[in-house]
Formats: C-alpha cells, structure tokens, sequence
C-alpha cells in the first residue's frame, strides 16, 4: 500500500520526520520499541563521532584515506533497524553506521581503513559482506544472496546498499533485473547523497528520481526522504515484508547529502557551494531524531552530552588500539590467497624472508 | 626549458593535441569539471569547453564502448578510466572490440584512441587502486601498451599515443606523477613507441624496469657503484622491444627484470622467454625476476612487505653478479 501511495512517477517523497523533528504524518509513524529507537540513535552519534574523529586521525597522518558518512545516518540505520538479525547486510563502502547498527564492531570498522584486512574479518555471526569497491558490482552479490535465501527456504533479507553514482553502472541493471525476474528477497537501498565524487546527480542521469528506475524492473520504488530515520525505517520494514511473502525486490532511494568530502582525498569546493552544504546541513539527521525522542520523553539534552562523551572516548580508546595492533605480518598477506598455499607462494615468502635474514629492510 | 612534472607534462599533451587536432576528444569519471581526480586533466574543459572534454557517469563499459563508435566515427578520444584496478568493467570492451575493429573489418575500421589509467601501488590507497594488471592488456593482440617513466617521455608518448593509428593503452604510474620534475620541452614531440631507452649504458648486467621502478632501480644503483648495470626503460610494454633488450644481454650475458605486476605469467616471463630464444648461448647466469608476490596487492599496512625497494634491487643485482657456471 505504501508503495502505491509513494509513486516516484508522480515525485511523492515519503517523509514523517521533518527537518524540525516534527511529525508530519502521524498515520505513518512506526511503531518502534524504546530500546530500538535508542540503540538507532546511539549507532547514529557513534557513527558521526567516529566520523569526525577519522578525519581528525587522517589529518595527522595517523589514518589513511578515509570515507565519511556524515549526514547520511538515517537512511543506513534506519533500514537497519527494520531488519531481523538473519537478514544480510551488502555493502557498498560508505555504511559505516549499518555495520554498526549490525554488529560489526567499530574496532574492525576502523582497521579497514586503517589498511588492514583484518577489518574485513567480522564475527561469524555477522552476516554481513566486506566493504566493495568496485561500483556497481555488489548488487549482483545481494542478488545472489537472497536467491540462495529463497531456494533454502529461509526466512531471510538481503539488504544492499549503492550510491546514486552506482545506478549508472551496468551492473546495476543487471543485478536489478536478475533479482526482480527471480523475485528474489532483496531490499536495495540507494544513498542518493547528491555526488559521484564532483559529478551531481543531476549531471549523472536524466530521470527524474532514481526510485523510479523500479519501473522498468516491475518492481515497486519509493523516494524516501533519507535523512528521516522513521520514513527509512518504514520503508524498510514494508520492503521486507513484501521480500519475506515472496514478492520480490523494493528499490528505495534515499534521499540525502554527503556532508564532508567523497574521501580524504577530495576537496569538495573544487566543485559544490559552501551555502548547499549549509543548506542540507539544517536537514540534520541526528538533530531532528533527537528532538523526536526528547520529545516522546525517552532521551535529554544530559544524556545526550553524556553519550556523546562515551563516544569521544570510546573512539579515542579504540583507534589508540587499533595502532597498537593493526600491523599485518609477512606471513598474512600470503595466507589467505588460497585455502592452501600453493609451493610457488610458499617458494616466494620463504625468498623474501632469506633476503630479510640477510639484511633487507622492508 | 622548464621543468614539469609526469602529470604536468602528461596534461600539456593532451591539451596541446586537443588545440593541434579538433577531433580529440578527453572524457572519464570526474575529469571535466574539476580536472580529473588526479587533476591530470585540469583546465581542458574551461579552455575546449563541456562538448569535448566531459564528465561521464560512473560507467567503464560505456566510456570505452562510446569511444569506438566516436573512433569510427571521426573522433579521437582520450578516456580516463579512474584507476587501472576500476578497468576492468570495462574490459570487455576492450578485449572484444577495441583489439578487434581492425581486424574484424579488414581495415576498414581502426580505432585510434587511447584508453588512460593511473596504475601501480606504493600510494597508502585503498583495495583496487594499486594494481598492476600490464599482463591482461599486453597480452591481447591488437593493443598497444604504454607505460612512461620520466615526464619528456610522459609528453612525447602521450602525444604518439593520441597520433597513433591503433588503440593504445596508456599506463600512468601515480605514485610518481609529481615526485620529480624534468626539462621539458613547451613545443610538440613525440617519443616513439615500441623503442625502449637505455637509461644509463653499462656492461656488467642489464636491469629491465618501467614506470614508477626506472627510478628505484637508478638507486639501487647507486647503493652497489661497483655493478656497472645497463638499465632499461622498456617505455612501451607492448609491442615490445626485442632490438634493445637482446643486443644489451648480448653485451652484458647477466639479466634482471623488475615489474610490480604479480609473478607468474607477468611481463618478466614473456622478456626472459625472448631472451633465451635470442640470446641464450650469450647468457652467463640464469635470468631473474624480481616482481610482484603472487597475491592480491595488500592494503596499506601490508603493503610494505610487497613493494619493491632499492635495497632488494641491489640485493637480487649483487647476487646475479656472484653467480658463476
């Protein structure tokens, strides 16, 4: 019904939340317990502590690059916390606060882009999928994920995320399309932050909203404003409902802005106006989410000073660990190519440590 | 003559060749607008305008794919795929119709374009920005492979490249677009390609390298004076040059190889097999490769373990020399 009544055709967003933290559409407003309108909220602050305090590290040459999320919370939490333990998380590689909000821990978080792949390694009971560059090329994993989901009969989601620069890869159609003609349970969600790192969105496609490329899928899309965690939440929760009845995939663009630069790497004033940013800044997730919960009398403007504290510290406690362990061995990098090594690559790590044994520096 | 660095001298061929030539063409992910991410193509758009130098949406196969209709079609394109690792959506394209249009059609079609990537690692960068994949384009006929080392021949094979009337894939190493600068002329030239250039002439052993390597082994060189190498910059990966490579090992009878890219089946197989095709009766020690673990190029915290240095230049050098039949 929601994906009826939201036909990105006609350029209806889904908002509840609205820039204020007001209620805008009280018959939409989900139902979710307490503890899960804490645990967004506080996956939400972490996130953006974690985030600001990266670039921080970056800037000391302590961290390499880096890609933040700030301003982009809701729509990778929100989804997130519509979803069932069993579901899968597919990643692109700027949803720092959904593998959080999963499980991953903000240790491994930040051993990735501290350089080591280790950060990749989660929990076994993470299901969720390593970070994936290549644009594009994720879709058809989630596809296959929730193809296998179906054909197993279990009573699982698999969750995907893309930027809006992604749709215009090819392999997007394909996973799209590979999904919706299997009616495979998959939820695709993209993070339309408005840049493939200097190229706008509107530079990148001609269609109207991204939602509506679900059309040529004959699957439903929706727009969602994506800095609204209940809209997130909402659409999420409809999308899986339909995926677990076996109605196949929702596309579900989330509409939102990326605050700081693409990477480290990037300097956005080559390309965007201070005053946009500002103007998306007044959009802030966090803030309005906080409102919110003030306001159903859950949260305070203490314990908000407080958490944020638990948070500096918290980060600050584990990237200083992170230092202290993130090395990676000789040994490591060979040992993963294979479930054995094979004698050439037992061949090449032991030369390299005889010339070590003689000498060699690294 | 002023000096320019790799990626100064790489962006004043192409805008020169845009200026020269009308049907050029530049366009990738992010080079128009802001100039590249790299800003190897800064200032071609203000100055050929949005029509001939554009930002593309993030889509390898249809930047590649669209340039060999515009090929056929009168144009010269110069794209930009972001990073060599984020090529390969994108091979398709390539190995199935760039490598072939001539062929196919018998000539009536040839593509002259050249395909650029940033390649190489040693940067501190993330998964899929350090490879060295020379081997998957070396490998397919049709393709020409390019891969300069100082910023003259940046320019002069740049130019060539677009001059070309075949297909070239052009290898940039970005970890040393700025590390060094070089005279380099202001006026148009071309460095041929398919000619290696002996960086320094010697007798005792020649040491093949290119891109970013030519100037770890100049100073591994300078960390052994009593090797008198012959090193060379092969320049252009393929079509190779057998000419320089042979009558060297001829003269010197002692051979190392250093390429980044992986070990088995890499560039250093294919040299060493033409070496012992061509020059084997003049080899006094068994040729060697020093290149590329066999594994996925790591990130930046084990990526110490992988690069190639100096040192281990010298090393593998000074083994060679004390081998005896």
């Amino acid at each position: 019904m929601l994906f009826e009544k939201y036909d990105p055709l006609k350029g209806e967003m889904l908002q509840i939340l609205d820039h204020e933290g007001k209620i805008v559409n009280d018959k939409l407003e989900p139902k979710i317990s307490k503890d899960t309108l804490l645990k967004m909220y506080r996956t939400m602050v972490l996130g953006r502590v974690a985030d600001e305090k990266a670039l921080q590290f970056q800037r000391q040459g302590r961290m390499l690059t880096y890609a933040p999320n700030i301003g982009q919370e809701a729509a990778q939490v929100g989804p997130m916390a519509a979803l069932k333990d069993n579901d899968w998380l597919v990643l692109a590689f700027r949803e720092f606060n959904a593998m959080l909000y999963k499980g991953v821990t903000l240790e491994q978080a930040f051993l990735y882009w501290y350089g080591n792949e280790r950060g990749s390694r989660y929990a076994d009971e993470v299901k969720v999928l390593p970070i994936n560059v290549p644009i594009g090329s994720q879709i058809n994993h989630a596809a296959g994920v929730a193809y296998a989901s179906k054909l197993q009969k279990k009573d699982e989601v698999a969750i995907v995320f893309i930027g809006d620069g992604g749709t215009s890869h090819g392999e997007f159609h394909e996973g799209m399309n590979f999904a919706a003609t299997f009616d495979v349970p998959m939820i695709t969600i993209i993070q339309n932050n408005q840049y493939a790192i200097s190229t706008p969105r509107h530079k990148a496609t001609k269609a109207k909203t991204l939602a509506q490329k679900a059309v040529a899928y004959g699957i439903p899309g929706i727009q969602v404003d994506g800095n609204d965690p209940l809209a997130m939440y909402l659409a999420v929760e409809e999308a899986r409902k339909r995926a677990i009845k076996g109605d196949g995939p929702t596309l579900i663009e989330a509409v939102t802005y990326r605050i700081g630069p693409h990477t480290t790497s990037d300097n956005p004033k080559l390309y965007r106006e201070d005053e946009e940013v500002e103007k998306w800044m007044e959009k802030d997730p966090i803030k309005r989410f906080k409102k919110y919960l003030i306001d159903k009398k859950l949260w305070s403007d203490k314990k908000d000073e407080e958490l944020y504290e638990e948070h500096k510290q918290n980060v600050l406690d584990t990237f200083k660990h992170v230092e202290e362990t993130g090395e990676v061995s000789l040994e490591e990098i060979f040992e993963y190519t294979y479930e054995n090594m094979t004698p050439n690559l037992i061949e090449q790590m032991e030369y390299y440590k005889e010339y070590l044994k003689q000498g060699g520096n690294e | 003559m002023p000096n320019k660095t790799i990626l100064q001298s790489i962006n004043e061929a192409l805008d020169q060749s845009m200026e020269k030539d009308k049907s050029v063409v530049v366009y990738g992910e992010d080079v128009g607008y802001e100039g590249g991410v790299f800003r190897t193509t800064a200032g071609l758009q203000k100055k050929y305008g949005e029509e001939r130098v554009f930002d593309t949406p993030i889509a390898e196969a249809a930047i590649v794919g669209s340039a060999v209709g515009m090929a056929v079609n009168g144009l010269k394109p110069v794209v930009e795929m972001q990073f060599s690792g984020f090529s390969l959506p994108a091979y398709n394209q390539i190995v199935t119709h760039v490598a072939r249009f001539r062929n196919r059609s018998r000539g009536k079609y040839h593509l002259p374009m050249v395909i650029r990537m940033p390649y190489g690692g040693g940067v501190k960068a993330l998964e899929h920005h350090s490879e060295s994949l020379e081997t998957l384009y070396a490998h397919i006929p049709g393709l020409k492979l390019v891969i300069p080392s100082t910023p003259y021949d940046a320019k002069g094979l740049m130019i060539a490249a677009i001059n070309d009337p075949d297909p070239v894939i052009f290898m940039e190493p970005k970890r040393i677009y700025r590390a060094f600068k070089q005279e380099v002329p202001d006026e148009m030239y071309e460095v041929p390609i398919g000619k290696a250039r002996i960086v320094k002439k010697g007798n005792d052993i020649t040491i093949i390298a290119w891109g970013a390597l030519v100037r770890e082994v100049e100073k591994a060189m300078d960390l052994v004076p009593d090797v008198n190498a012959e090193i060379i910059d092969l320049r252009t990966i393929s079509p190779i040059d057998q000419e320089t490579i042979i009558n060297s090992v001829k003269k010197t009878g002692r051979v190392l190889i250093v390429h980044e890219a992986v070990k088995s089946f890499g560039p250093a197989a294919e040299i060493i097999s033409l070496i012992n095709e061509k020059a084997f009766l003049y080899l006094e020690a068994a040729p060697k490769r020093l290149t590329g673990f066999d594994i996925t190029v790591p990130l930046p915290k084990g990526e110490p373990h992988f690069i190639i240095d100096p040192e281990q230049i010298a090393y593998e050098a000074k083994n060679i020399m004390a081998f005896e039949a």
